[in-house]
């Protein structure tokens, strides 16, 4: 019909009404389009872009409980860059990321081999007990684990007396970070492995084919065929983690009451912009130190995706 | 309830005769009240306002508080209360700030703990009860209460609750360790701590490093004085004063010694350790029996009641810990049914009374506290020891001059991060003052208060 109908056009007249004309067509079928994504631009535009821009938009001010608000411009911004408390925070987290994603992101990738491989029995049982977690709210979970840390009367301390050893106390200032750990790698082994074995359940069984003809092992399987074809999915669940780990809010607030000393304000960045606009009345700071977060989540996961692109690239 | 409606009739003719009066000469006198006499509202005002139909929003989370409401709402029929529970502590003060700066939606009353009236009142977002009448209220109640809820001629708040400060002890653990009678001073409380440690697996008591509420309720039992708040834009901060030091150089001894455990309060592990003897006692609040005998079922007939021991022989001085008001926001509309609310429900013996039996709040009004059904209540928790009448006692007994800080939410925060952590290493705790004044001075500072150390 396009095609007619341009050509109809070049005969009867060399001036080019044909832009116009198929942009009439065209532009009713970008209308239908826009109108069936408007819900969620008006969604997107309402719950996100606003609050983004007034959030943005209160950064720049400061509001003291003796003499109001002033526009300050970006002072907040640089109060942020200097804060050493941001930085302890945004260090607590580095360490999260340098050691409990690469451990959590090994366990579901062993896992989903593990399962991937066909050896496993009741394989379809496992993966329902290994994702069982990630179904628990994260508000259960961290309770659960907070009771179980205690010293006295918790399941691990008990444990300990039990076999004569002295209880550990998991709730100290310099342990509370990897017990922290603990209860983000539970929750998101499952999680994690189900979206790699979903990408191993995609791979044609032909290559596999192939490979047992050529009599490849299955650990060879696993390296030269699965893993390279994982690759796409390794890359997402790492920025997925590399972006939950930077928002690590639920645990240390529920575990602060346990390990009041243990965990301060500023113990994760999030908790920090939580502490500073609800107990510290600095919600202007609050944004600031927010915003400041959203652009090191940026450059941490676009250097994540840069990094394994290069490699390709290298390939 | 004829006798409470004479009360009523009485003190409203009072109004209506201190309204004349002022009604008569506020014309004239304009210009000249600015020094002392404070002007209230007219005593027909006050009976139009009660009489015309009016809906009143009020934030609370006293348990079943919807009882004291029901009552007023019989009293005053016109007047149609909504309780609403937008939750406990910091999430309700921060629901109340978020209304506020929303400019709709906030409540009429609430409920606002002793320590953070000065918070609101420095950003001006409470009524000062004293336009209407409350300023002659303050023989009802109990005097370092009434100091609590004003600031020079200004009544911030109606009071609703307290908690001086006692010792809650496990009779049978303390005997068990040689101790007979509780010891009357602190030197005798550390013997005793080292006699429960040294003869039993307890600890003679448990001092939470993350619980800020309880230390300076200790502080102010010492007389010591951290805080400071003009009503204005002065603050002081003065936490690490040699008093203070004092009385943390005594808990570090026994904290360093283990004769004291420091383990957080209000968890499980906490719980656990009332009920299964590790605590054998309490530094605490005179809400707290109540909340024990629920808290620690297992060891009920066990426990006793006795005041703090005493920084110097035969003194009788105590601190307070925790304690709440019913505030009325200055953005009401309807400010003298919302101060009728929050003055009746808390001053009336009826709902008063109902306060101290039903819901266990520890009273604040002079009436309640000397009502014997409230009195000599004997609760076999504490093998029917009269626990209400020691409390009484030492609520007489409170340092009255004890002020607080216009930003307590941060002061309490940053307690965690400097005296917590000092006690939670079992470390320096007078550094730990330190680190804490600092703190609380930098922030005051930030915030455009002048301050005072």
């Amino acid at each position: 019909m396009n095609a007619q109908t341009t050509s109809s056009v070049k005969t009867k007249n060399t001036r080019p009404v044909k832009v116009r004309k198929t942009s009439r067509v065209k532009r009713r079928t970008n209308l239908s389009a826009y109108g069936f994504v408007a819900p969620f631009l008006i969604i997107f535009f309402l719950m996100l872009f606003i609050p983004l821009a007034y959030s943005g938009y209160i950064s720049l001010f400061i509001e003291r409980i003796v003499g109001g608000i002033n526009f300050v411009g970006l002072e907040n911004y640089a109060r942020a860059i200097e804060d050493p408390r941001f930085h302890e925070g945004l260090g607590r987290t580095a360490l999260i990321l340098l050691i409990q994603v690469p451990i959590m992101l090994g366990l579901a990738l062993i896992f989903a081999l593990a399962l991937d491989s066909g050896y496993a029995r009741g394989s379809n049982l496992l993966r329902l007990l290994i994702f069982m977690p990630y179904a628990v709210p994260s508000v259960v979970s961290t309770l659960m684990w907070g009771y179980m840390y205690g010293q006295n009367f918790g399941l691990v301390g008990q444990l300990a007396t039990s076999i004569g050893l002295p209880a550990p106390d998991l709730l100290s200032p310099g342990v509370i970070l990897f017990s922290i750990m603990n209860i983000v790698t539970w929750a998101f082994v499952g999680y994690n492995m189900i979206i790699m074995y979903s990408a191993l359940k995609a791979i044609p069984s032909e290559v596999y084919e192939a490979a047992e003809i050529d009599g490849a092992s299955q650990f060879r399987l696993a390296w030269s065929i699965k893993i390279p074809a994982l690759r796409p999915a390794l890359l997402l669940t790492t920025i997925f983690s590399v972006i939950g780990s930077f928002q690590i809010f639920v645990e240390p607030s529920l575990l602060s009451p346990l390990a009041p000393s243990a965990i301060g304000q500023s113990f994760t960045p999030n908790y920090y912009a939580y502490n500073l606009a609800f107990v510290n009345s600095e919600l202007n700071y609050a944004a600031a130190i927010a915003f400041s977060l959203g652009v090191v989540i940026m450059i941490v996961s676009y250097a994540v995706q840069l990094s394994t692109q290069r490699k390709r690239v290298a390939e | 309830m004829v006798k409470l409606h004479r009360k009523v009739i009485g003190s409203a003719a009072m109004f209506s005769a201190a309204g004349l009066v002022l009604a008569g000469c506020a014309a004239a006198d304009e210009d000249a009240t600015s020094g002392g006499e404070v002007e209230v509202v007219d005593q027909s005002a006050f009976e139009e306002a009660l009489s015309t139909p009016t809906e009143l929003t009020m934030w609370a989370w006293v348990p079943d508080i919807q009882n004291q409401v029901d009552m007023f709402m019989e009293e005053y029929p016109a007047i149609d209360v909504t309780v609403e529970n937008v939750g406990q502590g910091l999430d309700h003060y921060t629901a109340i700030r978020t209304a506020l700066s929303a400019g709709s939606g906030a409540p009429d009353v609430v409920q606002m703990e002793l320590q953070y009236i000065a918070s609101f009142d420095v950003t001006n977002d409470l009524l000062d009860l004293a336009a209407y009448g409350a300023g002659d209220l303050e023989d009802d109640f109990v005097p370092w209460v009434w100091n609590q809820v004003t600031a020079g001629e200004r009544v911030l708040a109606i009071p609703q609750d307290s908690g001086p400060m006692g010792n809650l002890y496990r009779q049978d653990i303390m005997e068990a360790a040689g101790v007979t009678t509780p010891p009357a001073t602190w030197e005798e409380y550390a013997e005793a701590a080292q006699a429960v440690r040294d003869n039993t697996d307890s600890y003679i008591s448990n001092l939470p490093s993350g619980q800020a509420g309880q230390w300076v309720g200790l502080l102010w039992q010492a007389g010591a004085k951290p805080f400071g708040f003009d009503g204005d834009s002065g603050v002081t901060v003065n936490v690490n004063s040699d008093r203070a030091k004092e009385v943390v150089t005594y808990w570090e001894e026994l904290i360093k010694n283990d004769l004291v455990s420091t383990d957080p309060d209000f968890t499980d592990e906490w719980y656990q350790g009332l009920n299964q003897g590790l605590y054998a006692g309490w530094l605490t609040a005179a809400w707290a029996p109540v909340f024990l005998s629920g808290a620690a079922e297992d060891t009920s007939g066990l426990w006793r009641a006795a005041p703090l021991p005493q920084w110097g022989e035969g003194e009788n001085v105590s601190g307070n810990w925790g304690g709440s008001s019913s505030a009325v926001l200055s953005a009401t509309e309807n400010p003298i049914a919302a101060y009728e609310l929050a003055r009746w429900i808390n001053m009336d013996q009826e709902p008063a009374l109902a306060f101290a039996t039903e819901q266990f709040l520890f009273p604040t009004a002079n009436s309640v506290l000397a009502d014997p059904a409230w009195l000599e209540q004997e609760p076999e928790f504490y093998g029917n020891q009269r626990v209400n009448e020691v409390f009484a006692d030492i609520s007489e007994s409170v340092d009255v001059e004890f002020q607080w800080l216009p930003y307590m939410d941060f002061a309490y925060s940053s307690f965690n991060e400097t005296m917590g952590v000092e006690i939670d290493a079992k470390g320096d705790l007078s550094a730990g003052l330190d680190a804490w004044q600092e703190a609380l001075v930098e922030y005051g500072e930030q915030q455009g208060f002048s301050v005072n150390e």
